[in-house]
């Protein structure tokens, strides 16, 4: 069992310290489900199957991420409110170099 | 007025399937959903995409899932209202219901089960400022009636199989057909993305990429979308723009029915019946919650066979019952089919 510890920067601004395990095949879209960050229904809608952008967010820190695939670098240039550090939190396995990755979501749309 | 035994709001896999089970109680079913197409989210979302998680099947594709449930709930000839959204509902006095949708058709039923997964789909609209100004004055975001576009010109916007689809067929439709995307990469079916290659070639479709429409304008009704490409600004004279950016669900009216609503969900009584705080409005599915809750295909059907007992009851109170195995009873259809076991056949030894 390991753990990391991921900031994420919620809808409304407030800012929350988690600790994400990295054994259990999880995402950034599942963690943020887990830990109730998004009111249920504006989050994940689509299941993680990079189809829907509900699970938008921005990557504030320098960490390297696994490639976008072409499934989530298309669903993006559907999505509003993008910028040139959003991803799809579905995408985003965690894995122990993500210690002290720091996220924010982006708005619902 | 539509009247029926259960009156199921949403036609995703757990309001088909409750078709089935009401079927075996011999309770009719309408459906009510704002989709155009039964299937909810399997139909709308993601058809080519497999499920590995139905009991019985290693791998079912969600598009086959929904057929399969079609087909198997077709000897119960279920009704069905499609296209509109279920808006209000009212308590008769003898404790019945009416659900009236938005294109205002009524349905009667003395039960209710909302089914509605994460709740009906609205189109997503793009963030420009000044688009809702021209909402059904030139701006569509659903194509209901192809005809609308004959010899109009129309621009469509998005970069996923309905904007490719739509552009395609429009072109034999419509004067003219813009396709605007952020990109120069459509996200959609192979063949959808040869075709519009192969029809922009003919001139039947003017590609526009990669831009975005920033601005409309016009006197009382669209007339002209400024688009911006790499920095440059291009106007686009047309009668309509369509931008299609996909669905997304929102609870909607149902949050207004008095229902107790948690977290985006209808609270129900997961130890009996998957009833709501209100008697004779159940709720299964994606869109109820209890303690332990889990959004899962199966757990509604589940659910779905547990509430058409429950309604079996109250819509006659005085009828004693028990539930039947369909391998011993076999499935009566309301259509005067009938599927049952072959008989065993007994032989003697001597």
């Amino acid at each position: 069992m390991s753990d990391i510890t991921i900031k994420i920067t919620d809808r409304e601004g407030v800012t929350h310290e988690v600790q994400a395990p990295t054994d259990m095949a999880m995402n950034v879209m599942e963690l943020v489900k887990a830990y109730e960050l998004a009111p249920e229904g504006t989050i994940g809608i689509c299941g993680g199957m990079a189809m829907c952008a509900s699970c938008q967010c921005y990557v504030n820190s320098d960490h390297e991420l696994p490639e976008m695939s072409p499934d989530e670098d298309a669903m993006l240039a559907e999505a509003f409110y993008v910028k040139d550090n959003s991803r799809l939190g579905c995408q985003i396995q965690l894995t122990d170099n993500l210690e002290g990755l720091e996220i924010e979501l982006a708005p619902e749309s | 007025m539509i009247k029926t035994d259960i009156l199921i709001i949403g036609a995703g896999p757990t309001g088909l399937f409750a078709v089935f089970e009401a079927g075996l109680l011999k309770l009719k079913c309408h459906l009510i959903d704002a989709l155009p197409q039964p299937g909810g989210q399997c139909s709308e979302i993601y058809p080519k995409k497999p499920i590995y998680d139905i009991p019985g099947f290693p791998e079912v594709l969600a598009g086959d899932l929904v057929d399969n449930l079609m087909a198997q709930i077709a000897p119960f000839e279920p009704g069905f209202t499609l296209g509109e959204r279920a808006d209000t509902i009212e308590k008769l006095d003898d404790g019945s219901f009416v659900v009236t949708t938005n294109k205002g058709t009524k349905h009667h039923a003395p039960v209710v089960a909302i089914a509605g997964g994460l709740g009906s789909f609205e189109p997503r609209k793009p963030l420009i400022d000044n688009l809702v100004n021209y909402e059904d004055k030139g701006v569509e975001y659903i194509i209901r009636d192809p005809e609308l576009y004959r010899d109009k010109r129309v621009v469509i916007a998005g970069g996923g199989d309905s904007a490719l689809d739509w552009s395609i067929f429009l072109s034999d439709v419509a004067a003219e057909v813009t396709l605007v995307h952020r990109r120069n990469e459509f996200r959609g079916a192979l063949d959808s993305v040869e075709k519009v290659q192969e029809l922009k070639k003919l001139g039947k479709i003017n590609l526009l990429t990669p831009a975005e429409i920033t601005e409309l304008k016009g006197n009382g009704k669209l007339e002209e979308l400024v688009a911006e490409r790499e920095g440059e600004e291009i106007r686009l004279e047309t009668d309509h723009f369509i931008p299609l950016f996909g669905l997304a669900p929102k609870l909607g009216p149902i949050a207004n029915w008095g229902l107790e609503i948690e977290k985006n969900a209808i609270k129900v009584d997961n130890t009996l019946d998957y009833q709501t705080n209100v008697p004779g409005v159940y709720a299964i599915g994606d869109v109820n919650t209890y303690p332990g809750k889990l959004k899962l295909i199966l757990c509604g059907f589940h659910e779905a066979t547990l509430m058409c007992q429950s309604a079996y009851q109250r819509i006659y109170p005085d009828k004693k019952y028990v539930m039947k195995y369909t391998t011993v009873s076999g499935v009566d259809g309301f259509d005067g089919t009938r599927k049952e076991a072959p008989k065993a056949v007994v032989k003697t030894i001597e």
